[in-house]
């Protein structure tokens, strides 16, 4: 299965379930490299219905801090690009449907070489990119060459993404559109039912790519009231908090972090289905 | 006709230096970052906002700052005709206050409410509550809690104001920790805030723009040094942090090829100890803080922390254009560490009456090294762009000393 068939695979499925979509967005590697595969491992089953991996980060500068402090958990127990990819990789050998949407900040992969972090991206069975500081100003960098090896670019709009300068942001947009719901970072404000329901039609204008609605959703109802008006709902910092909950004193994963994260997913899960 | 070659036309359109610069930031902030560089743009052109600049220039900071023949240093070196370009005298103490009156300035034009700014040593952050208190505008300042604590008597001025002071603790609390977290305000009250960004870093057209008002500094230093010796100077010395005063003296002066320019970074412990913040003799090209330049960063792409004793220079990247014009070679840059720094502190508080600021120490120190082997004819000008009275209790403490 090519790595765009299995996105487009994925929202085809959804839509003949005739329920939205479930996206799970955890770091790679928090709070270590073994817990961290099995949490994501699990979360098909769980309910999450595309699985979006956190490439940690030392400088995060859209995210708060719940998010900062998963990136730094990631980064502690030794996780670098490659050991994402390796992830990426181990989850791949086991699931050959559920789409992984790689997610971070240039600067790693700027230093990993951008045609070698494709290769491996490729190989390891990634079938999309999110790069949160990589505006359509600068896609010769990384978009293009993505594009071109056979990557989802999935782009992010925002409130103040204007009708003026949306098609330029959707230009090269694949896979499915990223709609921040707030102004401002990961796991602070919510934004009302209403402005996301506005903003999904205004986006739905200008393309016919499917909508994903992320920041600020954090329970099984949020969900709900997201795929109600959008195609998927990501949650983020509400299930890395959760394995916040279920670290010791001493940082490390409690016994019971995976099967409490993933419990959390099914409730959140539940919220697709209605 | 034929275009003469300049160093001084960049960035291009899209805010490149060669590879370097550019504008890499979230969604979010792009139609703003789009915005300022339009107002920007239409500011520059009109007359009202020069005369405004220049009328605040000359009343409120006090401009021209003078040019100093260092005599007595110039002798103690025995070589070198050593002048000081005395930034240190504008209002509140460091070429800081330059750049923050342009800044809100164009955050007036653009109608913005707020202010929100960084700062390391707390001179940016103290220059920008200045022009909050004097515009009548609210102000927050992001400061690493490492900073706060060593810099104490600049949050005390900075509260006395009227800005908010957020101790920032991620990292090692210093100045990266604390753009981060203004970033993440501006994310968050895009349409109310300006971000006066207190260096030639950042997205484009920040570098531009930040680099236009501190040029002021070397406009002043051609036509000083041809009325006081009616000629150019033969050699630029300046200290890097991000790189703003920097690059405010040596800008006017790319095109003079008789002059020899050198920025000095700071060598910390020494670049083997690794604990540094000298971005371009220790640091590769990278993307952090929307744009692309010389940062200090491990194997993985993480940015590592930069340390140095003067928290004005601890920033583990540099300005894009100081990268370009390092690879294109107009421009050498080399480091001195911590220990040197303080010895010229000391040097020229004895012989010049001068407490200067750590960060112009570092520039200093260089001096130190270059002047006794040139001729006595060789007219040397150094930026001191900041005093030391806020530096002089962690400067005791350096020299066991207690107050
Ligand atoms: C006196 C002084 N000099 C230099 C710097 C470094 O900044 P830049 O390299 O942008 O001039 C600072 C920063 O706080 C400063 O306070």
């Amino acid at each position: 299965m090519s790595a765009k068939s299995r996105l487009e695979h994925r929202f085809g499925a959804l839509k003949e379930a005739g329920r939205g979509g479930l996206f799970t967005f955890v770091t790679a590697g928090d709070p270590d490299p073994e817990t961290s595969l099995a949490l994501v491992k699990g979360l098909p089953a769980a309910g999450a219905d595309v699985i979006e991996l956190g490439m940690p980060f030392s400088d995060p500068m859209a995210d708060g801090p719940a998010i900062q402090a998963s990136s730094l958990r990631a980064l502690k127990a030794g996780t670098t690009l490659e050991g994402t990819l390796d992830l990426a990789a181990a989850f791949r050998q086991e699931d050959s449907e559920t789409p992984i949407i790689l997610m971070g900040y240039y600067n790693p992969i700027y230093r990993m070489g951008v045609d070698r972090f494709l290769e491996r991206a490729v190989a390891a069975g990634v079938d999309g990119l999110i790069i949160v500081d990589l505006p359509p100003e600068e896609d010769e960098e990384l978009c293009k060459p993505a594009i071109a090896a056979g990557l989802h670019w999935i782009r992010l709009t925002t409130p103040t993404t204007d009708d003026a300068r949306l098609p330029e942001v959707l230009r090269n947009a694949s896979g499915f559109i990223y709609y921040v719901s707030i102004m401002g970072i990961t796991g602070t404000k919510s934004a009302s039912r209403e402005a996301v329901a506005a903003a999904v039609t205004r986006l739905q204008r200008h393309s016919d790519l499917p909508v994903a609605v992320g920041f600020g959703i954090k329970t099984a109802e949020d969900v709900t009231d997201t795929v109600a008006v959008a195609d998927a709902a990501v949650v983020g910092s509400a299930l890395v908090e959760c394995m916040r909950a279920n670290l010791d004193e001493t940082g490390k994963a409690k016994p019971q972090l995976v099967e409490e994260v993933l419990a959390f997913v099914r409730a959140l899960a539940r919220g697709t289905r209605g | 006709m034929s275009v003469r070659n300049t160093y001084r036309s960049g960035p291009d359109e899209r805010g490149h230096f060669g590879i370097f610069g550019g504008r890499f930031v979230a969604e979010t902030l792009m139609p703003l970052i789009l915005a300022v560089e339009e107002a920007y743009g239409a500011a520059k052109h009109d007359s009202s906002f020069a005369e405004e600049m220049r009328w605040l220039q000359a009343h409120y900071v006090g401009r021209p700052s003078p040019i100093y023949f260092a005599e007595r240093l110039t002798e103690h070196f025995g070589g070198a005709k050593l002048y000081f370009k005395r930034d240190e005298l504008n209002h509140t103490g460091s070429h800081k206050i330059n750049n923050c009156l342009g800044q809100i300035l164009l955050a007036k034009r653009m109608g913005k409410t707020r202010i929100i700014a960084e700062t390391g040593a707390g001179q940016h952050g103290v220059a920008v509550a200045t022009v909050c208190a004097r515009f009548n505008l609210p102000c927050v300042v992001y400061m690493g809690e490492t900073d706060v604590a060593r810099q104490a008597p600049n949050v005390f001025r900075m509260k006395l104001l009227g800005a908010e002071v957020v101790p920032v603790t991620g990292g090692t609390g210093t100045l990266k920790d604390a753009m981060n977290e203004a970033l993440r305000d501006w994310v968050a009250n895009v349409e109310s805030t300006f971000y006066i960004i207190g260096t030639v870093a950042g997205p484009h057209p920040y570098p531009a723009m930040v680099r236009d008002f501190q040029s002021v500094i070397g406009a002043e230093v051609r036509e000083q040094m041809q009325a006081q010796e009616g000629r150019l100077p033969d050699s630029l010395v300046a200290c890097i942090g991000g790189g703003s005063n920097a690059i405010g003296l040596f800008h006017p002066f790319l095109d003079d090829e008789s002059v020899r320019i050198i920025g000095v970074e700071a060598a910390g412990r020494g670049i083997d100890s690794g604990e540094h913040a000298a971005s371009l003799t220790g640091g590769e090209p990278g993307v952090l803080h929307g744009n692309r330049t010389y940062l200090l960063q491990d194997g993985d792409g993480q940015i590592k922390d930069a340390y140095s004793i003067s928290a004005g220079l601890d920033y583990p990247g540099i300005g894009p254009e100081h990268s370009w014009l390092k690879e294109i070679g107009r421009v050498e840059y080399v480091s001195v560490t911590d220990r040197e720094a303080l010895e010229a502190f000391q040097l020229c508080t004895a012989k010049e009456g001068i407490i200067p600021a750590l960060e112009p120490a570092h520039a200093l120190a260089h001096v130190a090294n270059l002047a006794p082997g040139l001729p006595k004819d060789h007219l040397m000008v150094m930026n001191l762009c900041g005093r030391g009275d806020k530096d002089v209790f962690s400067v005791a403490e350096h020299l066991g000393v207690s107050l």
